[in-house]
């Protein structure tokens, strides 16, 4: 530590370089700090500890395919469930039908499952006496600029009402706030509507549920509560799949996309740049040097001190500008996060990604200072005084 | 052909580029100051091999930027263009009006019956309208290298006997055809590499039902990505009853659309949307195609900004290790000009060998390269293959020789500027 000012006014003897090298090494970690967010945003999608207790019941068959509305009071009985939910895809759109809106038409009993989402007492009372009542997510409906007692149009791009028209009218009663802003990014878009309002109202549905979502009493017993809601209708017609939020969740976003790959190819180009990049620098700034860091040697500093300094040198040069890069990626992923409202699972940069950030600043500092370092230690004195 | 080089700005930029290059090619022929400026260049150019780890940097850094950014969009031309082929000028596809894709559209028994009966559809040998009415779902298979429970989902199409009609680039590569009627099914090319036990002769379950595989269809399209059957049997499995979801007919002159068009539309028994296939293809890749663009330009601005950076920074220590060099020029009398002109040069060849040799790698590694998506509109995995254009490679280039442009303006200024007496006395 105590050479702390050594190494600094060693790494800005060349202002103009270093400021340059920083900038580069700023923008890689910037990415690194984006990119690390997106793989995290889409490995932890659905991965919250109340997630873990819900289990998702839908058709075996396809997640198109509806089932029949009678299995609610069955799965009800399945010993370890606690409560039981459902819900259909409505499929509104608003205005154009290319505005899909996620909306979904659900049970009463339905924001139950969910009670990392927040509505106030009043609203949700409001909703349970209003047909045409709809909650909807405070996202969406700062994005239509929609408020409380609002009466507004929506099509559904699958579901006509009983005269053929598929324009459906809802009247806003409340909106749906998502406690953990976190994970909630999903929740503040959604658009809730009565699955009774909905069944009652168009030809097309007759009875069927789209998905089931029960939470259970203990999340280790899930898997054996999937398999007995499963059993329920075996051999049967409709056949269910029953699968933790989490792991329906997670095997949404592999099929997406194979994100963990695209992240590291570009990862890889851009390490592998930076290290030649910052590596030459550090060359130069050596070559540079060659006489005083002899005359430090002279003085009597050990070969291995000025190694350790070479060293500390270049991991000082790569910490300066990732952790500059990484505070960027900070505003950035929260700014990004709030413009697009959460439709691209997006972690904000947390302690994990520091960490690996911060570990790869060093691994990246350390690789970089190596050959620079060991020519600084196997100086000749009598050789790099005479510069030769 | 010029009206279509002219249709983008980037178009415009290349446009300029070559004026550019080619009026820097005159100069440096005719004046003197050209000629000055062509020599110094030659100087620079032929002791670059001294400098070879520095200016690697600016080779592999901007290499690293255009191969990221053309192998980004690269997957979204792929995509693009694997939706886009799938539809035709001379096909279209009637769904259920406001219906946003055609899984989401339902046709009852009535309009599948009057749809084929309009005005402007061809004929086949026998005279029969060549319209096909199908249904499409969706269903869950497990994914091939996955876990017993993991399972994807995939697109099933149930077909008649009129689809191959409508689709003629559609061919069985394998096997045979289902057989109506029966539990049968053919897979595309991209669902077999996608989904376990998509071969022919294999059973499959869907839901509680056993089906078989018969054969294997390719089409180089998105339909690649779908598995047919039977449309009646499909409709059984999936108690659709006798509704189809979309009609799709082959026009007899992509004409006619207009007019078949408005035929449906003018009919009040029927409330539905029509679109060429071509037309509904587009519109269903344009978000993602448009998402995945903009995430290649996002990382290919950052990266650019990295590499950039390297180059300034190279191309200053270029610039100050031959600081005698270039000042014993000015001294014997060569202008600022030629110096600046000849340190711009340099950095852009250095670009331009970087972007090449991005492009290169980009096109080695990833041209062809299958990925694959739940695609906007369907209801299954997508499998397309990333396409390296020439356009996409152009584009790559011209990022490069912009990084260059920039990274060696001010170092060649700066040349330019450097006091011709201090610059001598340095050692």
């Amino acid at each position: 530590m105590k050479y702390l000012h050594l190494i600094w006014a060693a790494l800005f003897r060349r202002k103009m370089r270093t400021l340059l090298t920083l900038v580069s090494i700023i923008a890689a970690f910037l990415l690194f700090g984006m990119l690390d967010a997106v793989r995290t945003g889409f490995d932890d999608a659905g991965k919250s500890a109340i997630g873990a207790q819900r289990l998702q019941t839908g058709s075996k068959l396809s997640f198109i395919q509806t089932l029949p509305q009678a299995l609610d009071a069955q799965i009800a009985q399945v010993p370890g469930v606690k409560s039981v939910g459902y819900a259909n895809w409505f499929g509104g759109a608003y205005q154009d039908p290319h505005n899909q809106v996620f909306s979904f038409a659900v049970s009463d009993n339905y924001l139950d499952q969910y009670p990392e989402i927040d509505v106030s007492a009043d609203e949700h009372k409001a909703f349970d006496n209003t047909r045409t009542g709809a909650l909807v997510g405070e996202q969406l409906a700062a994005k239509y600029h929609w408020k409380v007692g609002d009466k507004i149009p929506m099509q559904s791009t699958i579901f006509p009402q009983q005269d053929g028209s598929k324009n459906w009218t809802f009247d806003i009663v409340g909106i749906l706030h998502s406690k953990d802003k976190k994970a909630g990014g999903f929740f503040d878009q959604m658009f809730l509507l009565h699955w009774k309002y909905f069944d009652d109202s168009t030809p097309y549905n007759r009875g069927t549920v789209g998905w089931y979502v029960s939470r259970v009493t203990d999340a280790n017993q899930a898997d054996r509560v999937a398999k007995a809601i499963d059993a329920l209708s075996n051999n049967s017609d409709h056949e269910t799949r029953t699968q933790t939020e989490a792991a329906a969740t997670a095997s949404w976003m592999k099929q997406l996309a194979d994100v963990g790959l695209i992240v590291s190819s570009i990862m890889g180009a851009v390490f592998f740049t930076l290290l030649l990049l910052s590596g030459n620098t550090m060359m130069q700034a050596v070559r540079e040097r060659t006489s005083e860091l002899a005359v430090l040697k002279t003085i009597g500093f050990s070969s291995h001190a000025v190694m350790a300094m070479v060293l500390a040198e270049s991991v000082l040069l790569l910490l300066l500008g990732g952790v500059l890069g990484l505070l960027l990626a900070v505003v950035l992923v929260a700014g990004f996060h709030a413009a697009t409202g959460g439709a691209i699972p997006m972690a904000p940069v947390g302690a994990d990604i520091w960490i690996h950030g911060l570990v790869l600043m060093v691994v990246v500092g350390l690789l970089v200072g190596a050959l620079p370092a060991l020519r600084a230690m196997r100086l000749n004195i009598v050789d790099a005084l005479a510069g030769r | 052909m010029l009206n279509e080089l002219m249709d983008s700005p980037m178009a415009l930029f290349s446009v300029v580029l070559l004026l550019l290059v080619v009026c820097l090619a005159l100069w440096m022929l005719l004046s003197r100051q050209g000629r000055q400026a062509a020599s110094v260049t030659g100087v620079g150019i032929s002791t670059l091999r001294q400098r070879l780890g520095m200016s690697s940097v600016v080779v592999v850094g901007i290499a690293g930027v255009v191969g990221v950014l053309v192998a980004l969009l690269a997957m979204s031309e792929g995509y693009r263009e694997t939706l886009s082929k799938t539809g035709s000028a001379d096909t279209a596809i009637v769904m259920r009006g406001a219906s946003a894709s055609e899984v989401m559209s339902v046709l009852d028994r009535a309009s599948v019956t009057l749809i084929p009966q309009a005005e402007g559809i061809a004929r086949d040998a026998k005279g029969r309208p060549i319209a096909s009415p199908e249904l499409v779902v969706a269903a869950n298979l497990p994914i091939k290298g996955g876990s017993a429970d993991d399972e994807g989902s995939v697109q099933l199409r149930g077909v008649g006997e009129q689809a191959w009609a409508v689709r003629p680039q559609v061919k069985i590569i394998a096997g045979r055809t289902f057989t109506p009627g029966l539990r049968e099914l053919i897979a595309g090319k991209g669902a077999t590499k996608q989904f376990a036990g998509l071969e022919p002769g294999h059973q499959i379950r869907l839901g509680s039902q056993v089906w078989t595989v018969v054969g294997i269809f390719a089409s180089g399209d998105s339909l690649d990505s779908e598995i047919w059957g039977d449309a009646g049997v499909v409709a059984d499995t999936y108690r659709r009853g006798g509704s189809r979801a979309s009609v799709t007919v082959r026009l007899s002159d992509p004409q006619t659309f207009d007019a078949f068009k408005a035929a449906l539309e003018a009919n009040p028994q029927l409330k539905v949307d029509v679109d060429t296939t071509l037309n509904y293809f587009s519109k269903q890749s344009e978000g993602t195609t448009k998402t995945i663009r903009a995430i290649g330009i996002t990382v290919g601005l950052i990266m650019a900004i990295g590499a950039l950076f390297g180059a300034l920074n190279t191309m200053f220590a270029a610039v100050a290790s031959r600081a005698r060099e270039i000042a014993t020029l000015r001294a014997i009398g060569f202008r600022g000009l030629p110096v600046v002109v000849a340190i711009m040069l340099e950095t852009m060849l250095l670009a331009l060998l970087g972007g090449l040799l991005g492009g290169l790698l980009a096109w080695l590694l990833f041209n062809g390269y299958s990925a694959s998506t739940l695609a906007a509109g369907t209801v299954g995995k997508l499998s397309f293959e990333l396409k390296v254009t020439a356009k996409l490679l152009w584009i790559g280039v011209l990022w490069a020789l912009t990084i260059g442009f920039i990274g060696g303006l001010f170092p060649a200024l700066r040349a330019a500027r450097l006091p011709v007496t201090t610059a001598l006395r340095e050692l």
